[in-house]
């Protein structure tokens, strides 16, 4: 049965898959993608309830130019956005006149306000947002000492995973700073390039883990006590930690736990408070996607995990999508015909055969989306054409999100 | 300090600074056939994975015998060779051509955490124990960065490991993080250096950046010929260049073939074919050829024009780097096994590995 075991490809395999016991699903699925709901960006971005849009999917699919266009699309139909952006490429940057890493939002240039709408966007600059946090919520002693601990900056400007705290930080000072001013009605957020672009997500889980656990306490224990106290178990451990690290690189450890001890908790805190946001109606997730196998598979992995964690998903965006070029003439006159001209007429054999290359990777691309439909049937869809030239400013990131909402 | 059974600190170093060494001896830097380390980045999308495992399966040709390592958890491999998701253990999983073989292992950082405690620091039981105080997943999951070192650590153990004298593998492929991670990922270990100024972990972190800056390592670097990998792909030589570790080459992926002769390719892009000679043709070879028929042949022409002439300005901006560029041909039809092999035969046909 080919057939089946090519649609569980699209899903991973070590992971459970929530989409395939819907109780409503009619059997068989014919995975039609004439069914497929069609995805309204354009009531998505009307919808004043809606507060926080955020766009995830694997790397390289487009996810940053869709934020982009969107936060634009919506500007420009009247809503006063913020865009947060993590790492695009130079020129997109540049067209929303991003020139700076500076963490702060700035307005763009060249956005029609005519509807009263306005777009802010800013690059996510994780040392800085790390810094200001320690800045912000410790005494200005405490800070010094965290600013200068080795440990510290490393974990604040090299190490992998420090963005996702770090998004999530942001976004929830742009979300208070959004409900407390009116600056903004509309977050829109291109997720980091994580291993997974939903790692975000485990953020609070993970702070809350550590700091429930045992580990923590060990840490603090020489700031807070003499070491005797230590229950044998615990000894064995720190001497097995200082043998790893080497007893200097524990020390600088302890000694930043111990100065981010009260922060910590500000940090869980911060951190389930934005997971909280993230779960209410007034977001919507976008998963995006390209139609090829790979990007598909994580989409659908994305869309899981969403239901999973009860996040509201809008739909599933799919990007570069092969459209129909010349209606009539089927794959199969054409390569008939470009076989007869061959020797005679290389360019119009060569037109032909080009016609069959379209057709053929719209074929493929189609039958990878029916593979998604059949385990996801009801995720509306909206889907972007692919464009030759690149996406580098306003002009082409205005054409991006006419697309998305046609 | 040292207990029966256990290696100390400076025995424990010393044992590695003889297996580095016997490294050096087997694999002189400047022959390239001596580099054992292959790593593999590239942007999302541009297809890191399907080069990763075609050139595994290049380098087991002729009876060598390959490890094919993924960091990411994503599957990619299993998905890629169509078997099942692959264990924390080596597995063979393809044939190369002429009877090598390539194994393949998911790395997981726990696994390589728990494994790592036990092979190096002998701490099977203070393992269990670390474990116990939440450290294990502390050290895999909270802290940012530790799984890095995790994860490079293990690369590093498989490609130094021998057996009866000769190495386990002739060539280990890292299918690494994408290009916007990569700087961070390959350069954890300066970072832990940076922090441990004694310890073992220091003496594992220096090994470890010892292997990845040698003449045993190549950095790959998987490209489309589009302006944004492009550009991730130069910004990222430079970043790699300046961490000090070596450039292998640039591998061109999903390359368009211009299907159009170099004239007509111009002649397109300027909307300048001869439309009544293609009707004409088109009519001879049995084809109705009304309007909106030759109109969107004309369209597809000036879409592909426009393609390929931004693929080639890429391409040249690639070629002025000075890295060798190796060309791989778009699959048509997807990719599947027996598509591997065919990459991985370009890859050996061009002479670079």
């Amino acid at each position: 049965m080919p057939r089946q075991s090519r649609t569980g490809r699209l899903t991973r395999k070590d992971k459970p898959q929530p989409g395939r016991h819907t109780p409503q699903r009619v059997w068989p699925l014919a995975g039609r993608l004439a069914d497929v709901p069609v995805l309204s960006v354009d009531e998505l971005i009307a919808d004043k309830d809606v507060h926080i849009i955020v766009c995830c999917g694997s790397g390289g699919v487009g996810k940053t130019t869709i934020s982009a266009a969107l936060a634009l699309r919506a500007a420009e139909r009247g809503r006063k956005v913020v865009v947060l952006t993590i790492d695009p490429a130079r020129r997109l940057a540049q067209s929303l006149g991003l020139t700076e890493l500076d963490n702060t939002p700035r307005t763009v240039v060249g956005v029609d306000t005519g509807r009263n709408g306005s777009l802010d966007a800013m690059m996510l600059d994780m040392k800085r947002t790390f810094d200001e946090v320690v800045e912000s919520h410790a005494t200005a002693a405490k800070a010094e000492q965290i600013l200068s601990n080795p440990f510290y900056q490393a974990l604040s400007s090299s190490f992998a995973g420090t963005q996702e705290y770090m998004a999530m930080e942001k976004l929830g000072q742009l979300h208070a700073e959004a409900l407390a001013g009116g600056r903004w009605d509309l977050i829109v957020v291109d997720t980091p390039p994580s291993r997974s672009a939903l790692d975000f997500l485990d953020a609070p889980e993970r702070l809350s883990s550590f700091l429930d656990g045992r580990l923590i306490k060990l840490l603090l224990a020489p700031a807070k006590g003499p070491a005797r106290l230590l229950s044998a178990g615990m000894s064995a451990v720190t001497t097995t930690l200082s043998k790893v690290l080497g007893g200097q690189t524990l020390r600088d450890v302890q000694t930043f736990v111990a100065a981010f001890d009260t922060l910590f908790g500000g940090f869980r805190a911060r951190a389930e408070k934005t997971y909280r946001v993230l779960r209410a109606p007034k977001t919507a997730f976008l998963v995006v996607s390209t139609p090829e196998s790979d990007a598909l598979r994580e989409a659908a992995f994305f869309v899981e995990r969403l239901a999973a964690e009860r996040m509201p998903l809008a739909g599933l965006v799919l990007n570069r999508v092969t459209e129909r070029s010349i209606p009539g003439l089927t794959s199969r006159a054409a390569a008939a015909a470009a076989e007869r001209l061959d020797d005679k007429e290389r360019l119009t054999a060569a037109l032909l055969r080009l016609h069959c290359n379209r057709l053929s990777r719209r074929e493929q691309e189609r039958g990878l989306r029916r593979r998604f439909t059949a385990a996801h049937p009801r995720v509306p869809t909206t889907t972007i054409n692919a464009f030759a030239g690149d996406v580098s400013d306003l002009e082409s990131l205005r054409r991006v999100g006419e697309s998305l909402a046609a | 300090m040292s207990h029966p059974g256990r290696l100390s600190v400076g025995a424990w170093a010393a044992a590695l600074m003889k297996s580095m060494a016997t490294l050096d001896a087997m694999s002189p830097p400047s022959d390239p056939s001596g580099v054992r380390l292959h790593i593999v980045t590239g942007k999302g999308g541009t297809g890191k994975t399907t080069v990763a495992a075609a050139l595994a399966l290049a380098l087991a040709s002729g009876g060598k015998r390959v490890l094919l390592c993924e960091v990411e958890d994503r599957q990619g491999i299993a998905s890629i060779f169509d078997v099942a998701p692959l264990p924390y253990a080596e597995r063979r999983i393809a044939v190369g051509p002429d009877g090598g073989e390539v194994f393949a292992l998911a790395i997981d950082t726990e696994a390589a955490l728990l494994e790592y405690l036990d092979m190096f620091y002998r701490l099977g039981k203070a393992g269990k124990a670390l474990d116990r105080f939440g450290v294990i997943d502390f050290a895999t999951t909270v802290a940012p960065g530790l799984g890095d070192v995790l994860l490079t650590g293990k690369v590093f153990e498989a490609t130094r490991r021998s057996e009866a004298g000769r190495p386990t593998y002739d060539a280990v492929i890292l299918d690494a993080p994408p290009t916007g991670r990569i700087g961070r990922f390959l350069n954890v270990n300066t970072e832990v250096a940076g922090i441990a100024k004694v310890g073992l972990i220091r003496n594992q972190a220096d090994s470890i950046m010892g292997l990845l800056k040698s003449g045993r390592t190549r950095i790959h670097l998987v490209t489309s010929l589009e302006e944004m990998p492009v550009q991730e792909t130069l910004d990222s030589i430079i970043e790699l260049e300046g961490i000090g570790l070596p450039i292998g080459v640039i591998l061109v992926n999903l390359a368009t073939e211009s299907e159009l002769a170099f004239d007509d390719l111009h002649a397109a892009v300027r909307d300048e074919l001869d439309e009544t000679r293609i009707e004409a043709t088109l009519k001879e070879a049995g084809v109705e050829a009304d309007p909106p028929v030759v109109a969107g042949l004309l369209e597809l022409a000036r879409q592909h024009g426009e393609r390929v002439m931004l693929e080639r300005e890429q391409q040249t901006r690639l070629e002025a780097v000075g890295v060798p560029v190796v060309a791989l041909p778009r699959v048509q039809d997807g990719i599947d096994v027996g598509a591997l092999y065919e990459l991985a035969n370009q890859l050996c046909a061009s002479e670079e590995f």
